[in-house]
């Protein structure tokens, strides 16, 4: 069904702009004493939509505004979680920005102009709607890294993520447009029916365009070798704004891949598989290696971010169902447990200091039993070690690769994830076998521990019965293509 | 026997028992422990009572989809070699949970949790019949062990839990690969369907080996063994025994349940690698042992050298064959392995208690430090030089039964086999006896030993159990061997078939 004006489809989207700049007045208006009316109208604001976009699951794959915007089962299940994840950080955030004193307004409108900006990613059907999704989301967080004006550090990770995000933008954007000279379209099925008609890899143009495309997605995935602004600016940003920039935007990395590549140019696999072979190889040894070396919890999850990310780009460079479905359900499960992960960091950072170095685990377990367990149950899920849902998320990679014909890949990933297992073992070794360095209460707010809790079940319990959301990742992507 | 899901309950009760401990806090943590865990072993006892010893089929079956994607089933079953050593894992769980007591002042809450937990997910690895879901278990396993060595540790836990966990995960993975190849070629997990999958030479050889790297670290053969002596040294007793006397097993099962089966004709090719692994244990390990300063490193390093016996023992059949035409000896020398995998976890387990012991009163493992024992400590001496001599494979203990079948079906393969894992019985009997005339004979060493107390009631309790089951094993093995025998003799017929493709 190919509708001009079928506004009713983008109804979630077009809450989501109103409810926005309404919390956006609001806050002008109420002022600094009632600021928890705009942090609930924001969870409200976000918690409408999920009911918007979930209402139209199972529905057929449904486009309109002349086929730029795409509505299908992969897009619902993608803006659910990105939706859900975003109202998690904002729970977690609240008691950090409030004793910061950054417990603005901004915060919220600037996110969820950020998580419109997703939406609009995961929707997108043409290049040029991917790409507006991707600024709004870019600009968005380029400013929220720079949410602590008067912090050097954030200043300066704001810089560097506005530089290098703006030239991977612009990388993205060339590739975009010499796409477009060729296929003289900016409609992906325009672009498909035209690399359909090609030899890729015997058009010299075309793998050019589609090398600067790789290259765009490769900045915004943060995979090696372009991912030298992950560990600085998860380093340098508040750590709500990290537990953002490391979990929801990867969903939309994912769908805009997933749009590019597959809707638009999937009869050119030939090409883009040789080149993610490297990135993701790459991805896997330095992201684990580096985050060895590292003493800054964030940057060690930075780095392990990066070799996640590698793990995505091997399920997608199978090229076949089964592993965008495992790609899908990766990435998925690695925002929620990366989600709980960054929330330990905030319990530890209590006020004026920065939980920032692994010492600061130390003891945990002496400190609050419940939370060291958490963050062991986080920690062990991304290392991969069943009954947790981080080992099955990278069975159905594994399995994916294998299918493809990639056996060699498969235990480069495996040994990388051994390598991995170290560096994860450090910090449960920190919070369960050191003693505590200092004593200081850690209590957090109801909402906070509950919500916390329900990310540890969320771990364990996908962990035991993954068979459902694997399920709907597969129908996801079975219909969608 | 379909009416209640034992296997599932002797998964699930023991993990649902940790749980409930850690919430019953540490004061009421014991007693609840000590509940679950004979509860545990009552409920694992009509697995024995019920089996059908003249079946090879898996019996106590539960079967449900669990995750339809790929096609994992939780999938459950026992045959004669998983039955007893599921009965051997919730008996041994009990006396841990005895003798840690008194002996753990530290969280005993979570300790005891952690061994529970580790009991439930141990009794899983037995029990699955879906590779994946064996596998689920096999990793699993990991973590609680993970903790319990570095939490109750030695001074030197951190490097030994971490070098535990780095060893066994990296034999895993590549493990984990061969499983997801063996899928994709067949379309199923079921290990059973996985026994009738054909495979070519190449992917078989590459899939043992693969098999060999897993349960190779977990046995632990040599050269893969150098993280048991560091485990063992700085784990707490109860995770030094759990270690010794179930874990190790694992290993031992995963060649009788994958190795074998799975890939027999790469199992034929590369038996002279596995052979010659075995008898370097057992010849070169042993003499290892015999220079060793710490207790528990001499009991460690005499666990790889016992266990260098079951591998032997298991990948004989091929050798057996070839020099006699029939395979009636290599369910000997099959069976040797399982009895001396049971025995094994019986003797190693009470000699480990046993250093607990001695440990608990002194704090120091060093053989220097002792001397005399038997002057201040009577009682406890009658048990340690039982164990010693069912150690060095005394007739009438349970050591006896295995090492001298294996031996006995060695000589139908090869002289020289026979003969160098013969020379375990004198070397063998060189470092446990070296051990006992230190430790328990000769004059009152010093003021420390002349203090000690003999053991207690709590401690006389689980020493007299093991050494009963001890003696009951070397006296009156029959009953062991029968449960076994055909699902051994499965097993043999299995191995000795080939999977190649275009044969047949």
């Amino acid at each position: 069904m190919d509708s001009v004006m079928n506004f009713a489809l983008a109804t979630p989207e077009m809450f989501l702009l109103a409810a926005t700049c309404f919390i956006l007045l609001l806050d002008v208006f109420l002022g600094e004493k009632c600021r928890t009316i705009g942090y609930i109208a924001a969870l409200g604001a976000l918690l409408t939509t999920v009911f918007l976009v979930v209402s139209s699951y199972g529905a057929d794959k449904t486009e309109a505004f002349n086929g730029m915007f795409v509505s299908d089962n992969m897009s619902v299940v993608l803006k659910t979680s990105v939706l859900l994840i975003v109202m998690g950080i904002f729970v977690y955030a609240r008691p950090y920005l409030i004793d910061r004193k950054i417990f603005k307004g901004e915060f919220y409108s600037l996110s969820l102009f950020a998580t419109l900006g997703m939406l609009i990613m995961i929707s997108a059907n043409t290049m040029l709607v991917i790409y507006l999704g991707l600024e709004l989301l870019s600009l968005s967080l380029y400013a929220l890294v720079a949410f602590r004006r008067d912090d050097g550090r954030g200043s300066e990770a704001a810089m560097k993520y506005f530089v290098l995000g703006a030239i991977a933008s612009g990388m993205l954007l060339y590739g975009m447009s010499i796409l477009y000279g060729l296929s003289g379209s900016i409609d992906l099925k325009g672009v498909a029916s035209y690399v359909a008609s090609q030899d890729i890899m015997s058009n010299l143009v075309l793998l050019f365009g589609l090398t600067f495309i790789i290259v765009g997605l490769g900045f915004k995935f943060g995979v090696a070798p372009f991912h030298m602004w992950v560990p600085d600016v998860y380093q340098g940003s508040p750590t709500p704004i990290t537990m953002f920039l490391g979990s929801a935007p990867k969903l939309a990395a994912f769908a805009m891949t997933m749009r590019l590549l597959v809707s638009g140019m999937e009869f050119g696999s030939m090409g883009w598989q040789q080149m993610l072979i490297p990135l993701a190889v790459l991805s896997l040894v330095v992201g684990n290696i580096a985050a060895i070396a590292q003493t800054n919890i964030k940057r060690m999850l930075a780095y392990s971010t990066i070799s996640h990310m590698g793990f995505v780009l091997l399920g997608i460079l199978g090229a076949s169902e089964p592993g965008y479905s495992a790609a899908m359900f990766y990435v998925i499960t690695y925002a929620i447990t990366a989600l709980g992960g960054f929330a330990i960091i905030i319990i530890l950072s209590h006020s004026g200091v920065e939980a920032e170095n692994l010492d600061d685990l130390r003891g945990l377990n002496d400190r609050h039993p419940w939370y060291a367990f958490m963050m062991l149950l986080f920690m062990f899920s991304m290392a991969g070690v069943p009954p947790l849902v981080g080992f099955y998320a990278k069975l159905a990679i594994l399995q994916s690769v294998v299918q493809a014909g990639f056996v060699w890949l498969a235990v480069l990933a495996v040994v990388m994830s051994v390598v991995g297992a170290f560096y994860y073992l450090r910090a449960v070794k920190l919070m369960y076998f050191d003693k505590p360095i200092q004593d200081e209460l850690l209590r957090m707010g109801t909402g906070f521990n509950a919500l916390l809790t329900t990310n540890g079940f969320l771990v364990i319990a996908l962990g035991l019965f993954p068979g459902f959301l694997m399920a709907l990742c597969v129908e996801a992507i079975r219909v969608s293509l | 026997m379909d009416g209640w899901a034992i296997l599932s309950l002797l998964i699930w009760l023991p993990i649902l028992g940790g749980l409930i401990v850690l919430v019953a806090g540490d004061k009421l943590s014991r007693p609840v422990a000590l509940i679950f865990s004979v509860l545990t072993f009552v409920v694992s006892l009509p697995l024995w009572t019920g089996f059908d010893a003249s079946s090879y089929l898996m019996q106590f079956e539960e079967k449900h989809v669990w995750i339809d994607t790929f096609n994992i089933n939780y999938y459950l079953g026992v045959d004669g070699i998983a039955m007893p050593l599921i009965i051997l894992n919730t008996f041994i769980t009990v006396l841990i949970v005895i003798a840690g007591w008194e002996v753990i002042k530290k969280k005993p809450a979570q300790y005891m949790a952690a061994f529970l937990i580790m009991e439930g997910i141990i009794n899983g690895v037995f029990a699955a019949q879906d590779a994946m879901l064996f596998y689920i278990f096999f990793e699993a396993m990991l973590i609680p062990m993970f903790l319990v060595i570095g939490v109750w540790g030695g001074v030197n836990r951190v490097y030994a839990t971490i070098k535990f966990f780095l060893y066994t995960f990296f034999g895993s993975v590549f493990m984990l690969i061969s499983l997801i190849y063996m899928y994709n070629q067949g379309g199923s997990f079921a290990i059973a369907d996985m026994y009738n999958l054909k495979l070519g030479m190449t992917a078989q050889i590459l899939i043992f080996l693969s098999f060999l790297i897993a349960f190779g670290v977990k046995v632990p053969m040599w050269p893969v063994h150098t993280w048991l002596p560091d485990a063992h040294v700085e784990a707490p007793t109860g995770g030094s025994v759990i270690l010794a006397a179930i874990m190790l097993k694992i290993g031992g099962y995963g060649f009788l349940r994958f190795s074998l089966p799975m890939v027999p004709d790469a199992a034929r090719e590369l038996t002279w690698l596995v052979i010659f692994m075995s008898l370097t244990a057992v010849v070169y390990i042993g003499f290892v042992a015999l220079v060793q300063k710490d207790m528990k490193k001499l009991v460690a390093y005499s666990s790889i050298a016992h266990m260098g016996f079951v591998t032997l023992g298991f990948f004989l059949v091929y050798a057996i064959y070839n020099n006699t035409g029939s395979y009636e000896g290599s369910v000997l020398a099959m069976q040797g392995g399982m009895v001396q995998m049971v025995s094994h976890g019986f003797i190693s387990g009470a000699m480990f208690l046993c250093i607990g012991v001695l440990y608990d009163r002194m704090h120091t493992r060093e053989i220097d430090a002792y001397g005399g024992v038997a002057n201040t400590m009577p009682i406890f001496t009658a048990f340690f030089v039982l164990f010693a001599m069912a150690n060095t494979g005394l007739p009438g203990t349970s050591g006896f039964v295995g090492e001298f079948m294996v031996i006995l079906a060695s000589f139908k393969a090869n002289f020289w086999i026979a003969f160098l894992a013969a020379t375990t019985l004198i070397v063998g009997a060189g470092y446990t006896l070296w051990l006992v005339k230190r430790v328990i004979f000769g004059g009152v060493a010093n003021d420390q030993v002349a203090m000690l107390q003999d053991i207690n009631k709590r401690e006389f309790t689980f020493l007299a159990v093991l050494a009963f089951a001890v003696l009951l094993v070397g006296l009156w093995p029959q009953p062991l061997i029968h449960v076994m025998e055909a699902t051994i003799v499965h097993i043999v017929d299995l191995a000795t078939q080939t999977k190649l493709p275009g044969v047949n």
